[in-house]
């Protein structure tokens, strides 16, 4: 089973640290690979918020298709991270992995922010498309202030490979994944966690439900919801379709994936709502086993169980920083300073939701709310 | 002299030619008479024989020779009396001393066109080979990555819906203070939607099915309503319902059928202002699969005084349904026009959606149901359906199987986005070999909302004893050995309607505790599989290949 480690928190903090959490969880996961994904960056990437980031691995042929097309289309490089790495047995070495830093094309600065977003995710899914028949370039997100890392091997191996030790790379937010995909083919497209316009997830268990979820959000006619070589892709796709294209309210998320039975619903101010989406939405519903860590664009983090609680989870921390993990003990490495007794361990009705900076965490009970 | 036909009674059949022969035993038989009597063709007879007897009596042996005249059952070879195999005279014989046998190398089908009138029967596809749906296995079980569901312990809900469904994006969803509501000012149209469970009871009219057999039915759905909480619902068939039942609060169970002869519907319209409850559906039937483009037929000796009335017609006179409705001009305007008559009918409080066969065209259909708002589902009834009536050439020869029907609907909405907006009703071989949860299963698995069953119910709940190798199957001559398809009391008083409502919620009962058993192990209890293709396989390529699943050996 995967094991999850995210950490927000009001000051910049480096991934290591969950790196270090998820070390603590090893008994949990087999050490065949790790995502990582940073949000709301620090260190060096602190000055260039506002460039969109090309997060991925590829070949010197690759990266030179990359430059090409991106020129081609008016991006401008301001920056580009590659880490040196320290080549390991065991790992395969890529030829490049980057964090290439773009400044938008003329024709596109003056654009509403949704508009910059589209050419953003078809930006991305142009180069995925390019690289996808000979795996010459691999892209997990392009985004603002978002840097994702992905590749197969022991999660503590990986930090020292990418040397994340060195760089100074930080964040406020970071989701860190341990374990390759196991229910699929290994294909680093399948690692944890998933973006896309600004959401984020990692998630561990199966997705029974997969094939109907995938078949029902690609024919949602939107060009992001593709790829889906893991079965939990879904849960950041599903989060994305909720908040983004249908502008409900984050806690919804939860009503979608797993609804309230028709008598839980009765007496409720939007029962009316409820039982309406328990139709419209019904291909979305999993049944788990899984556990859902994420985070949305203003920066809010989550966590959120299956209808059976299936899956381990548990929240700790304090105010300024609090960790999202699969196992307590990851929270104990992570926030070792902090009141136990006030760490949450949500149920079936429950989703955690961290407040922006780590500010506050709230139970959002789904029966009482 | 005579002729040679007699003489070597040439231009007669021998009991090879027939698909059942009585095996009766001599030793046996106590001559009660019970099976002469019981047997609903007259196929066998009480005759007697002249018997040479070889006795001795004494201590030595001295054989006399003597003749006698016996009683003995004979099966008679006229074609129009041909034993259908159904076994009641076995089933009343109190020495076990008579039973029929089949026949495979029966020529039956040559002969029974007596007068130059083709072959009809009631019954099924006579084809005893396991259909697609027996083949399809559930491969994708949960295991190690991922812990099986419990079907005892986990909540599971096993329900579907019937009507049409908005998708999300139009919704009249408003957000207040971070709670999504109802927005009453949005002039967005909500279709009528029932939450119902997936196995439907098919249509089976009142002017079908003897009082007893449709009483039974009725009780046993209102039990699994009201006392089990299951919303079992069933379908009134062609002909409408008993004015009663229309007035009552039990309407709301039950799917009303209008069909090509609108039969009843003068009955129902009247009953309209006295309704206290609307009906579940309203189903317009287009097409059965057992007879897919051929009409319906009532035969006149079971138009007794309450089917007359109920279908507002004469006494003893044929009912035909005309294969298509008269008035359909085309899909887009007599179809709609249909289905928006009918939900303005009921206020559009009602879901209406059309039954049609099983059809390689059953795509150009649903597509253009798919752009109808008010089409609330599509029923498709596959080539294994049942029927009281039809010819056997259509029955035999005529419709699609089901799987591949159902799956490229399905497939298709796929494509469109909308295979959760209009529900696809599977029917026509569900539980055609008993196995009727797994059917149901392998049929959602392929995109099916829910399942419609027939003819599997007249056999569990009492004791049709119609099968593939066309036993039976007298259910439209009006002379049911059960008492199921009769309007003769004296055949129908055979039939323990309460008997019947026990067997139908055993059905029921078993059922979903199978439907859990196939569905905890793949992991799936909040909501059905519908879809889940990747849970389903099948040792057969060609198979795998149409409808999408893996091979597997």
């Amino acid at each position: 089973m995967c094991r999850l480690a995210a950490i927000t928190a009001s000051e910049y903090f480096s991934p290591l640290e969950n790196v270090y959490a998820l070390e603590t969880m090893k008994e949990g996961h087999d050490g065949s690979g790790m995502g990582l994904m940073l949000k709301d960056l620090g260190g060096f990437a602190e000055p260039l918020k506002e460039y969109p980031v090309l997060s991925g691995i590829c070949s010197n042929d690759g990266l030179k298709r990359i430059e090409d097309y991106m020129l081609a289309q008016g991006f401008r490089e301001v920056h580009m991270w590659n880490p040196v790495i320290k080549p390991l047995p065991g790992v395969d070495k890529k030829d490049c992995y980057f964090a290439k830093f773009y400044d938008y094309p003329v024709s596109y600065k003056e654009k509403p922010w949704k508009e910059k977003e589209l050419l953003l995710l078809g930006t991305r899914l142009a180069l995925r498309r390019m690289g996808e028949s000979d795996e010459s370039i691999v892209v997990f997100s392009f985004y603002p202030d978002v840097i994702t890392l992905k590749e197969v091997g022991d999660p503590l191996q990986l930090a020292e490979y990418f040397g994340l030790d060195r760089d100074g790379l930080k964040a406020r937010i970071v989701l860190a994944q341990g374990r390759q995909n196991t229910n699929y083919a290994i294909n680093l497209y399948a690692c944890h966690p998933f973006f896309i316009q600004g959401f984020g997830t990692m998630t561990n268990g199966e997705n029974t439900a997969f094939v109907p979820i995938r078949e029902y959000l690609m024919s949602r006619g939107f060009q992001g919801y593709t790829g889906y070589q893991s079965d939990s892709e879904v849960f950041t796709h599903i989060l994305h379709y909720t908040v983004n294209r249908l502008g409900f309210p984050l806690p919804y998320y939860k009503h979608i994936i797993t609804p309230l039975k028709r008598q839980e619903m009765e007496g409720r101010p939007d029962r009316d709502a409820l039982l309406l989406m328990r139709q419209s939405m019904r291909m979305l519903v999993i049944d788990g086993p899984n556990c859902v860590i994420g985070f949305t664009p203003d920066g809010t983090c989550f966590m959120v169980q299956d209808s059976k609680k299936l899956r381990p989870g548990a929240v700790g921390g304090r105010k300024g920083k609090y960790a999202l993990m699969s196992e307590e003990c990851g929270i104990d490495k992570a926030v070792p300073e902090r009141d136990r007794s006030e760490d949450i361990f949500p149920m079936k009705y429950d989703m955690v939701i961290v407040s922006p900076g780590a500010q506050e965490v709230k139970v959002w009970n789904q029966l009482k709310n | 002299m005579e002729p040679t036909e007699k003489l070597d009674k040439n231009h007669q059949l021998t009991l090879k030619e027939f698909p059942y022969t009585i095996s009766w035993r001599d030793d046996r038989c106590t001559r009660c008479g019970q099976c002469t009597a019981v047997c609903p063709v007259k196929a066998i007879v009480p005759d007697v024989r002249v018997e040479r007897v070889v006795s001795s009596e004494g201590s030595l042996p001295a054989p006399k020779v003597s003749r006698r005249v016996v009683q003995v059952v004979r099966q008679v070879n006229d074609i129009d009396r041909y034993c259908t195999g159904c076994a009641m005279c076995q089933l009343v014989c109190p020495n076990a001393a008579i039973e029929p046998e089949f026949n495979p190398s029966h020529k039956f089908l040559h002969f029974k066109n007596k007068g130059g009138d083709a072959y009809k029967r009631g019954g099924r596809r006579n084809d005893p080979s396991p259909s697609t749906l027996d083949q399809l296995k559930f491969t994708r079980i949960s295991m190690l990555t991922d812990p099986a569901l419990d079907a005892g312990r986990h909540e599971f809900h096993l329900r579907t819906f019937l009507g049409r469904i908005l998708p999300p994006e139009s919704l009249p969803l408003k957000a207040e203070d971070g709670r999504l509501v109802v927005d009453r000012k949005s002039d967005v149209f909500v279709p009528p939607v029932r939450e119902i469970y997936p196995i439907m009871i098919g249509s089976m009219s009142v002017g079908a099915l003897s009082p007893p057999m449709w009483e039974g039915l009725a009780m046993g759905v209102a039990y699994l309503n009201e006392e089990l909480g299951m919303p079992v619902v069933m379908c009134s068939g062609e002909g409408g319902m008993p004015p009663r039942l229309l007035k009552s609060r039990f309407l709301k169970y039950y799917v009303l059928q209008i069909a090509s002869g609108y039969f009843g519907w003068d009955e129902i319209v009247r009953a309209l202002p006295s309704m206290v409850e609307d009906p579940a559906a309203i189903e317009i039937k287009y097409g059965q699969g057992a007879k897919p483009g051929d009409g319906g037929l009532l035969m006149s000796y079971k138009v007794l005084k309450l089917i007359s009335s109920i279908r507002g017609v004469p006494m003893m006179v044929d009912l035909a349904s005309p294969p298509t409705h008269q008035t359909k001009y085309s899909i887009e305007e007599a179809v709609a026009k249909m289905i928006q008559s009918m939900s303005m009918a009921w206020g559009f409080r009602v879901p209406v959606y059309p039954k049609i066969s099983g059809t390689k065209t059953a795509k150009a259909v649903l597509n253009n149901l798919a752009r109808n708002p008010f089409a609330a589902a599509l029923s498709i009834d596959g080539e294994d359906g049942g029927t009281g009536a039809a010819y056997n050439v259509s029955m035999d020869k005529m419709g699609h199987p089901i799987a591949s029907n159902i799956r490229e609907c399905y497939l298709d909405l796929v494509k469109q986005g909308k295979q959760n907006e209009l529900p696809l009703i599977a029917a026509g071989g569900v539980g055609k070999k008993g196995n009727l949860a797994a059917n149901a299963a392998a049929l959602i698995m392929l995109g099916a909302s829910a399942v419609s069953i027939g003819k599997y119910l007249m056999q569990s709940t009492a004791d049709c004893l119609g099968d593939e190798n066309n036993r039976c199957n007298l259910c439209n001559t009006g002379r049911c050995p059960r008492g199921i398809t009769t309007q003769d009391p004296k055949l129908y008083r055979r039939l323990d309607s309460s008997k019947v409502a026990e067997r139908l919620v055993d059905v029921f009962r078993a059922a979903d505790t199978e439907l859990k058993k196939i569905f905890a192990p793949l992991g799936r209890s909040t909501e059905l599989p519908i879809g889940m293709s990747d849970g389903l396989s099948v040792a057969d390529k060609a198979i795998a290949e149409r409808l999408g699943i893996s091979y597997v050996c």
